[in-house]
């Protein structure tokens, strides 16, 4: 009866997998991008320079948003950190059409708006890994979490049909065809499984009071709001009361809340009622100082400062769910931690990359047997292609389209997000056109030419080059310049060793036929 | 490849299917898919349910906890659904669960 459990769990693990594997291949290599989210938006605004996070930071956005948004009824300001120095503030304009929030890039020493070209930045392929586009953030979720229960499948069936976990740590015969890949799945899936099992469990439990719901409706029915409260200290809004009264200075307050946190940074500030006898400020403590994603917050009044409450540790649950939050986002990772992560994440890009081509590799091994593959086959062929080489092409036509799209441009930072999907879309077409090899050889090929000009790109078009990151110290875009060239190098590394690949799909067939015509399709 | 079912595991490779077992293979998988997604989600939300009123911490906690551990019990579930030897094996040990959840939720003093 053993070898039949094993048997099931691999064909669990092999449908579990395949069926959404292509989605789980964007979300896990847009994810890993997400890593970089700031990084990335720091390169896709070579406006701003790169600044040095101040004492006085605070203060200079307070007085900013005093100037810009005196009458809106709450102000949210990030403040610089040393992986995005400027300070991004948003604002609801009462004045504004839809749901009227405005928001604006200030300069961390001057506090004046800068003129940065319209951009989602990293945030794009950060929303995107759990939302996907096109959709209504609520489907999106629900379709990335279903996935991601998938997942969770694959992980498991897979670990029990795997039984030598350690023995394959060592295990790698290259160049053997179906062996290869096999064995190139194993060394991605067991060297980085404690990750992959932890983002998996851990994507769930970010959206599982949406996905799981039930536990809320049973022991707080119809109470949702108190529930939020008790749990995430969010009280509810104040009401303006139309008494006008000047907000306090706020230096005093931060120096309280740094006490409080024993010299913790604060990471970001919320008003509300600005300059109104209700007036409050919430002080957030910077996320990436803990490993639980519980923010620790004050709240003053902003008419008296006077303390109003004090959001510190969370029951062990809470907590538990904050570790869990903040080890899937790793804002808590130093430079070196944060690499290992977008290697784990990477690792998990290939798992999910060579289990789908396994399986075509092996469809068309028992094809060659019988005839011709079956649709089947030649559809999951199809969206290896497009997926696996298509997607690295399409993000790296984002970043053309954020060089290249004019300034001034309606709807900018949306047309660059289109222009990633028409690159994606004609690699959703191209293999179509093409015989199969022909065509991963050539995604791959225009994907690393495309990531190997961006930084001619930028040369050509921005203050904001190799040499000049290099003179200003600007570590951030000298390294994120290297990095394209990096992409490049690993796409074309990929490019050529399919296209040097000695041809046809099933090496039983190439000892039979002498001389294998180099297209197949 | 392998596939669950195993009475009629024989009629799946080499030679051409007989067209009965083959109906009742695809209909072997149809009711493990169903069994294991629709009855698994179920018992992780009654679990949800009742351990969020029942385990021995604050309210809020226990709500937070049950969540928490449901997507294990969810993929136990999933898995317990293709790894049972009968179609109907499977559906009993997902139905019993189910229903001893259902029963507790209905004792006064657990409920909310």
């Amino acid at each position: 009866m053993k070898d039949g459990f094993r048997q099931s769990m691999a064909w669990l693990h092999t449908w579990s997998g395949l069926l959404v594997g292509w989605v789980l291949f964007a979300v896990f290599l847009t994810g890993t991008a997400a890593y970089l989210r700031p990084e990335i938006s720091h390169w896709m605004r070579p406006e701003i320079a790169a600044a040095t996070p101040g004492p006085r930071d605070a203060e200079v956005a307070v007085a900013a948003m005093q100037a810009l948004a005196p009458n809106s009824p709450s102000w949210f300001i990030s403040l610089p950190e040393p992986r995005d120095t400027s300070i991004r503030v948003f604002w609801r304009d009462p004045t504004a059409e839809g749901r009227g929030f405005r928001s604006a890039v200030l300069d961390a020493a001057t506090g004046q708006p800068v003129a940065a070209r319209d951009t989602l930045g990293g945030e794009f392929f950060y929303r995107f890994h759990f939302q996907l586009h096109y959709m209504s953030a609520f489907w999106g979720r629900w379709i990335v979490s279903i996935c991601t229960m998938f997942m969770l499948v694959a992980i498991v069936s897979g670990i029990i049909t795997h039984r030598r976990i350690f023995a394959d740590f060592f295990t790698f015969r290259p160049a053997k065809g179906q062996r290869s890949w096999l064995d190139g799945h194993n060394l991605c899936a067991v060297l980085a499984l404690p990750y992959h099992l932890m983002i998996t469990y851990t994507g769930l439990v970010i959206f599982m009071l949406m996905t799981m719901p039930w536990g809320i409706e049973r022991a707080y029915p119809n109470q949702r709001g108190a529930f939020n409260a008790e749990v995430f200290g969010n009280a509810p809004p104040r009401r303006p009361l139309g008494q006008p009264a000047p907000l306090v200075p706020i230096a005093p307050l931060v120096e309280q809340a740094r006490q409080q946190w024993q010299g913790g940074a604060l990471g970001r500030l919320q008003v509300s009622n600005p300059n109104d006898a209700s007036a409050t400020i919430q002080l957030i403590r910077d996320d990436a100082e803990r490993l639980s994603y519980n923010p620790q917050s004050m709240t003053f009044s902003g008419a008296t400062g006077a303390l109003l409450s004090t959001r510190g540790e969370g029951g062990p649950a809470a907590e538990t769910r904050g570790v869990m939050y903040g080890l899937h986002i790793g804002r808590f990772a130093g430079p070196l931690l944060r690499g290992l992560f977008v290697l784990a994440g990477l690792a998990g890009t290939v798992m999910v990359a060579t289990g789908c081509v396994l399986w075509a590799v092996k469809q068309r091994q028992q094809a060659a047997k019988k005839g011709q593959p079956g649709f089947g086959t030649r559809l999951a062929e199809h969206l290896n292609v497009a997926t696996i080489a298509g997607l690295p092409f399409a993000m790296a036509a984002f970043f053309w389209a954020n060089r290249l799209l004019p300034q001034d441009m309606a709807q900018r930072g949306a047309w660059e997000v289109h222009v990633f999907f028409l690159a994606w879309g004609f690699c959703a077409l191209h293999p179509l056109l093409r015989p199969r090899r022909q065509a991963w050889v050539e995604q791959f090929a225009l994907g690393a030419a495309a990531f190997a000009l961006l930084p001619v790109l930028n040369l050509l078009l921005t203050q904001r080059h190799l040499g000049a990151s290099l003179v200003a110290g600007d570590w951030v875009r000298f390294w994120f310049d290297l990095g394209l060239l990096g992409c490049a190098a690993v796409l074309g590394f990929l490019a050529w060793k399919v296209a040097r690949h000695p041809a046809t799909a099933s090496r039983t067939r190439v000892a039979a036929v002498p001389r294998p015509a180099r297209a197949t399709s | 490849m392998a596939r669950p079912g195993a009475a009629n595991a024989s009629a799946t490779q080499g030679k051409r299917p007989w067209p009965g077992a083959e109906a009742r293979r695809v209909a072997a998988i149809v009711l493990r898919v169903l069994g294991g997604v629709g009855g698994g989600y179920g018992i992780a939300a009654l679990s949800t349910m009742l351990l969020s009123t029942s385990l021995p911490m604050p309210k809020a906690e226990a709500v937070l906890t049950a969540s928490m551990a449901s997507f294990a019990i969810f993929a136990g579930a999933i898995v317990w659904a293709f790894a049972a030897r009968s179609v109907a094996r499977a559906w009993l040990g997902l139905a019993i669960p189910a229903a001893l959840l259902a029963l507790a939720l209905l004792i006064p003093g657990w409920g909310a």
